[in-house]
């Protein structure tokens, strides 16, 4: 069996927030792991007599159980001053990670499942955008994505075209960047971390960096939890339950771009880990 | 009214659903629950000591209990979701309002544990949970076949909204509703009357043909 390239890639596993000494037990891929605070204030990551290496960042403790060949990847503008950050909190999906990655990649479905919020009908048409893989950076991009919403984000008031652009950093990783309705020119940093417990099982961890000085933060958080809940039952009933990566399996049409662009890297790379790769 | 809300918890819909559909204003104070834990913060155990929400208040009323809610604002607006005021609907009322605390302890602890990872013997609870929905579709199916699509007579009551929400999330705790056809059905009625609002998890009617209009009986 050849080694699956997705064991030295960095994981999401807990909210610094909410770490303790006593710690929580979790999965990684199969492989139990426990996740502490440890004596000296730092995040303990182990299993048995292992030790995993361990990174604190974007609010969340990140792991690998591999060698990673490379840092976990940075999101500059979510420093930028004035900017806060929400911890949404964990939601379990019976899904493939590669999954809910996909399905958080895709416009198309907003009219329909999250009605009246991220849109509406008849505003169903996808117009044509723009969909890279970046080959310095070997990261997927999406952009000059604009799509009718009725209500953005929490601090929109009523319907905005929004400009969209999503990035796919790392196989379970995708950050979309959005217009940001109190400060034109910039953009909300809205992400999707992904803790693939199984190759059908996620621990999905969404956060935020947004410039938002009036929401209070629990209706920051309640507006995250409310779409993303809106997605789940969807993906929990998706089938083949595994991401079908043979391109006979589906015919796309122009608004899944950004999906076949997605499979195809996740192929390029051999990241297969909740992936389908010959049609069944 | 104040209800200290969570947009996730069933419990908290059951209200808000009611309010909209007699048509009584609420004004929501959210609730961080997950991840904040906020329930169990000094602010809201002064208020309920059991640290569960929701919690309802107008003026010198502060109610805890789900159930309690539905019947205090359908005696205050809409007194038809009541019953017709007979020993008999009364107390069938009673009997579900009751019964829908057995469908919170399973079904809505089964769904903590799946969603957002709770503790609990995942399996008891599921069991139990399955249990329950038989029990509900036998009642159910009895009510079809007098020809009544609610849980007391051929209206809504609270007790369908006291039922509704935890049943309808079932799935997410993983428990199929696919062996329950007049539980489908019965969700079906209550996601079509006016007014109806959803949460993440129940969603509104999609159907492109109206639901066929009932023959009336002997016509």
């Amino acid at each position: 069996m050849t080694r699956q390239p997705m064991i030295d890639e960095w994981y999401p596993v807990g909210l610094v927030s909410k770490l303790s000494t006593t710690g929580q037990d979790t999965m990684l891929m199969g492989q139990p792991v426990h996740v502490a605070l440890g004596n000296g204030g730092e995040p303990l990551v182990t299993a048995q007599s292992r030790r995993f290496p361990v990174i604190s960042r974007f609010g969340h403790v990140w792991t690998s159980l591999g060698e990673p060949k490379k840092d976990l990847f940075a999101i500059p503008e979510a420093y930028q001053p004035g900017r806060r950050f929400v911890d949404v909190g964990v939601v379990r999906v019976r899904c493939s990670p590669l999954r809910a990655v996909e399905n958080f990649l895709d416009i198309a479905h907003f009219p329909f499942v999250h009605t009246d919020i991220l849109g509406a009908e008849p505003h169903t048409e996808v117009q044509r955008y723009e969909v890279e893989i970046r080959e310095r950076e070997d990261e997927v991009w999406a952009t000059k994505i604009h799509f009718y919403q009725p209500q953005a984000a929490k601090s929109a008031e009523g319907g905005i075209t929004t400009e969209y652009m999503y990035r796919v950093p790392a196989p379970t990783c995708s950050i979309l960047y959005k217009t940001c309705p109190p400060r034109p020119g910039e953009w909300d940093v809205i992400t999707l971390f992904v803790q693939p417990l199984g190759e059908e099982l996620c621990d999905v961890w969404p956060w935020m960096a947004l410039f938002d000085d009036t929401t209070p933060m629990v209706d920051l958080i309640h507006f995250q939890q409310l779409i993303f809940l809106q997605d789940r039952s969807i993906l929990e009933n998706q089938m083949p339950r595994l991401l079908p990566l043979d391109p006979a399996m589906e015919i796309p049409t122009r608004a899944d771009m950004t999906s076949v662009a997605y499979r195809r890297w996740l192929k390029r790379h051999n990241y297969t880990y909740g992936a389908q790769l010959v049609a069944q | 009214m104040k209800l200290y809300d969570y947009v996730l918890s069933p419990s908290c819909y059951k209200i808000r659903l009611l309010a909209a559909l007699v048509g009584v204003e609420l004004t929501l104070r959210p609730v961080d629950f997950h991840p904040g834990g906020e329930h169990r913060g000094p602010e809201l155990l002064a208020l309920n000591p059991a640290g569960a929400i929701p919690i309802l208040e107008d003026d010198d009323v502060l109610l805890t209990e789900s159930s309690a809610m539905l019947v205090y604002i359908a005696s205050r607006a809409a007194p038809e979701w009541l019953g017709d005021g007979s020993a008999r609907e009364g107390a069938r009322i009673q009997q579900w309002l009751s019964f829908s605390h057995r469908l919170t302890a399973t079904l809505g602890s089964a769904r903590l544990h799946e969603m957002l990872l709770r503790p609990g013997d995942i399996r008891g609870l599921q069991s139990a949970g399955k249990q329950a929905l038989r029990e509900l579709e036998a009642a159910l199916t009895e009510q079809r076949l007098s020809d009544v699509e609610f849980l007391v007579c051929d209206h809504p009551t609270i007790a369908d909204i006291a039922c509704f929400p935890y049943v309808a999330l079932a799935p997410d705790g993983g428990i199929s509703l696919e062996p329950y056809p007049s539980i489908r059905l019965w969700q079906r009625a209550i996601r079509a009357l006016q007014h109806f609002i959803e949460m993440p998890g129940i969603h509104r009617l999609h159907e492109l043909r109206p639901a066929p209009v009932r023959p009336e009986q002997g016509a």
